[in-house]
C-alpha cells in the first residue's frame, strides 16, 4: 500500500489540496496514514453496525404478524447483512483485512452504533427502528455519499438507497399501528418514547466535545457537524411524528421562530457515555450473540477450506 | 387461459385442490419460517444471507399457495388468516418441514430433501397442469431449482470436508431419513388429482428425487441410513409435538387481538 509510506510535506500538502477542492481518492493512490487510519475506523465500525443491527429486529422475525411484514422485515435484515458486506469490502481496499476486522468486532475492541444496546420489546420497535433509526442513518450517510474516499462513497450510495426504502417501511408500520386498536396505538407511543432519545443520540456527542470532527471535516470525511445532523433529523422527524399522531416524548420541545427549527430540551449525555462504556441494556448480549455465532459455524467454515483443498489436490492429480 | 384454467378446475374437486394447496403452502411456510431462525446465526455472513434467501423464498411460495386456497374455499379466509389461525392439527406440512433446523448440516440436508421433492413434483405439476396452481408451480420450482443447487454443494462440502463435518453431516442424515418417505406416499386426494392431471405421479417424483439425492450424497461420502422406520400423517394433520411450539411462536403476536390490522 502505497498510503502506508511515509510522504514529504508536499505529498501532505498537495493531498489536502486535492481533498480540500473536492478531488476523490481512490485506494492506488498516495494518502496521509492518519486519513486511512481514520477512514478504516469508521467503515469498520459502520460495517459492524450493520451486523449486530441484525440482532434487535431479528428478534422479531418469527413473530411478524403477518406474513407481508414477515417478508419485509427478513429482507429488511437481509440488506443490512449485504451492507455490512459492502462496507467491509470498501475497508479492504486500505489494506485491512475482514478477518481482522471482525476479529476485532468479537473480541470488543472494535464499537458500533449504541442504538443496537437497546432491546426491542415489543412488535412496535420493528416500526420504530425502521422509521427514526434508518431515518438517523440516512441523514448521517447521505452527505458521505460525497465524502472524499472512492470506495466508501460508492457503497454509501447503494446503501442509502436501501435505507430510505427501510425508512419508508418502517413508517409504514407505525402509521399502520397509529391508525390501528387503541392497543396498538399505545404500543406505538411507547416504542417512540423508548427509541427517540437514544435516536437523537446517535450522531454522537455535541460539536464541542467532538474528538476528530475538525480533521474529518478537512480531509471531507465528514461533510457535516454532529449538532447540524442531529438538528436535521429532529427536524424532519418532528414533523413526522405529527403525521402519525404520537407525541415526541419531550416536554421542553418547541419550535425556535428565529432560527426556524425544532429545539429539544437537555440529552442525557451520561446515558450515551454509559452505553458507549458497555453499559447499555444490549451491549453483553449482543456480542455474546456474535460470538456464539462465530464459535458456532467455527465447524464449517474449516468444512469448506479442507474441502477446497482436497478439490484442489484432486485437479492437481487429474492434471498430473 | 381463463377456459383452460376452467377446465383444469373442473376436473379436480375444489375441496382437493384446497388441500393440496395447504399442503404445499403449510410445508412451505413452515420450513421457511425454521429457516428464518438461522438470521444473524449463520456461520459466514454470506451464508446467513443465503439461508434467509432460502426463508423468503419458501414463505413468498406459501403466500400464494394460501392465497389460492383461501380464494378456493371462497369462506374469507386470506394467507393470514390460514397462517396464523389454524391449530397445529389443522396444518397440512409434511412432517420433513417441522423436523427441527440442528446444526448447519442438519439445516442442509433438510434443505436438500425438500427441496429435490418439491423442485420434481412442482416440474411435474407445471409439465401436466394448467390454472393458476400449475402457474405458481412453475415459478417455484425455478426458485427451488437454486436451493437443491446450492444446499447439494454444502452437502458436499461438509459431507467430504472435516472428519467433524463429515460425522455431523451423517448424524443429520439419520435424524432427517425416516420423514423422507412420507413425500411419496400418495392419500386418496392425492391419486384423484394424479388422475386429474393436477399432480404427477408420485413414483415418478420418488425415482428423480432418488436419482438426484443418492448422486449429492455420494460425492459427500456419506451413507444413506439402514432404518425402515417410515413416519407419517403430516400431510393429513397428524404432526409432531414440535409443531405446536412453531405455531405458538409465530402466531403469537396475531392471536392477540385477532381484529387488529397489522
Ligand atoms: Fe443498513
Ligand atoms: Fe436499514
Amino acid at each position: 500500500m502505497q498510503s502506508m509510506e511515509a510522504g514529504s510535506q508536499g505529498d501532505l500538502d498537495a493531498f489536502d489540496r486535492h481533498v480540500g477542492a473536492d478531488g476523490k481518492v481512490e485506494p492506488q493512490d498516495w494518502m496521509p496514514a492518519a486519513y486511512a487510519k481514520t477512514l478504516v475506523r469508521q467503515i469498520s465500525q459502520h460495517a459492524h453496525s450493520e451486523i449486530i443491527g441484525m440482532q434487535p429486529e431479528g428478534n422479531w422475525i418469527s413473530r411478524a404478524p403477518s406474513l407481508r411484514r414477515k417478508v419485509i422485515l427478513m429482507a429488511k435484515v437481509q440488506d443490512e447483512a449485504g451492507h455490512g458486506l459492502y462496507l467491509y469490502s470498501a475497508a479492504e481496499t486500505l489494506g485491512v483485512s475482514r478477518d481482522e476486522l471482525e476479529q476485532q468486532l468479537l473480541d470488543g475492541t472494535a464499537k458500533y452504533s449504541s442504538i443496537f444496546n437497546y432491546p426491542t420489546l415489543t412488535w412496535a420497535d420493528v416500526g420504530a427502528i425502521g422509521w427514526l433509526v434508518d431515518g438517523a442513518a440516512i441523514v448521517n450517510q447521505i452527505p458521505i455519499c460525497r465524502c472524499s474516499y472512492g470506495p466508501y462513497a460508492r457503497a454509501m450510495v447503494r446503501i442509502c438507497k436501501e435505507e430510505s426504502f427501510h425508512q419508508r417501511q418502517g413508517f409504514e408500520l407505525m402509521m399502520a399501528l397509529s391508525k390501528g386498536t387503541d392497543a396498538q396505538k399505545r404500543m406505538a407511543q411507547d416504542a417512540l418514547n423508548r427509541w427517540w432519545w437514544p435516536s437523537v443520540m446517535m450522531f454522537g456527542p455535541p460539536d464541542g466535545e467532538s474528538v476528530h470532527s475538525m480533521q474529518n471535516m478537512a480531509w471531507r470525511i465528514k461533510l457535516f457537524s454532529n449538532d447540524e445532523l442531529r438538528q436535521k433529523f429532529i427536524d424532519m422527524t418532528v414533523k413526522q411524528a405529527e403525521a402519525l399522531g404520537l407525541t415526541i416524548p419531550d416536554p421542553d420541545l418547541r419550535f425556535d421562530e428565529a432560527s426556524g427549527h425544532w429545539q429539544v430540551g437537555e440529552i442525557d449525555w451520561d446515558e450515551f457515555w454509559s452505553v458507549v462504556k458497555g453499559h447499555g441494556p444490549c451491549n453483553r448480549q449482543r456480542l455474546a450473540h456474535r460470538r456464539d455465532a462465530h464459535e458456532a459455524g467455527a465447524w464449517v467454515r474449516e468444512a469448506a477450506v479442507a474441502f477446497a483443498a482436497k478439490e484442489r489436490a484432486r485437479s492437481a492429480r487429474k492434471a498430473a | 387461459m381463463a377456459a383452460a384454467a376452467e377446465q383444469a378446475r373442473s376436473k379436480a374437486d375444489d375441496a382437493d385442490l384446497f388441500e393440496v394447496a395447504l399442503r404445499l403452502g403449510d410445508s412451505a411456510l413452515i420450513l421457511g419460517q425454521q429457516l428464518s431462525g438461522w438470521t444473524s446465526h449463520g456461520p459466514t455472513v454470506e451464508l446467513d444471507i443465503a439461508l434467509q434467501n432460502h426463508a423468503l423464498d419458501l414463505i413468498g411460495q406459501a403466500r400464494l399457495f394460501l392465497d389460492y386456497a383461501g380464494r378456493l374455499e371462497g369462506k374469507g379466509r386470506d394467507e393470514d388468516k390460514l397462517a396464523y389461525f389454524r391449530q397445529a392439527g389443522e396444518f397440512r406440512n409434511c412432517l420433513l418441514a417441522e423436523q427441527p433446523n440442528g446444526d448447519f448440516a442438519q439445516t442442509m440436508l433438510r434443505q436438500l430433501f425438500y427441496a429435490t421433492y418439491a423442485r420434481a413434483l412442482y416440474a411435474g405439476m407445471e409439465a401436466e397442469g394448467e390454472g393458476e396452481l400449475a402457474e405458481i408451480a412453475a415459478k417455484a420450482e425455478r426458485e427451488m431449482a437454486y436451493h437443491v443447487r446450492h444446499a447439494g454443494e454444502w452437502v458436499v462440502r461438509l459431507g467430504d470436508g472435516t472428519k467433524e463435518s463429515h460425522k455431523r453431516c451423517q448424524t443429520g442424515l439419520a435424524a432427517l431419513w425416516p420423514y423422507v418417505h412420507e413425500l411419496f406416499m400418495a392419500d386418496e386426494i392425492d391419486q384423484r388429482l394424479i388422475a386429474a392431471g393436477i399432480l404427477p405421479a408420485f413414483e415418478d417424483v420418488k425415482v428423480e428425487w432418488m436419482t438426484s439425492v443418492s448422486s449429492v450424497l455420494e460425492r459427500a461420502t456419506l451413507a444413506i441410513p439402514e432404518d425402515d422406520w417410515m413416519p407419517s400423517g403430516g400431510r393429513q394433520g397428524q404432526h409432531t409435538e414440535r409443531l405446536s411450539y412453531i405455531l405458538g411462536e409465530m402466531q403469537s403476536i396475531a392471536r392477540s387481538d385477532p381484529e387488529a390490522k397489522w
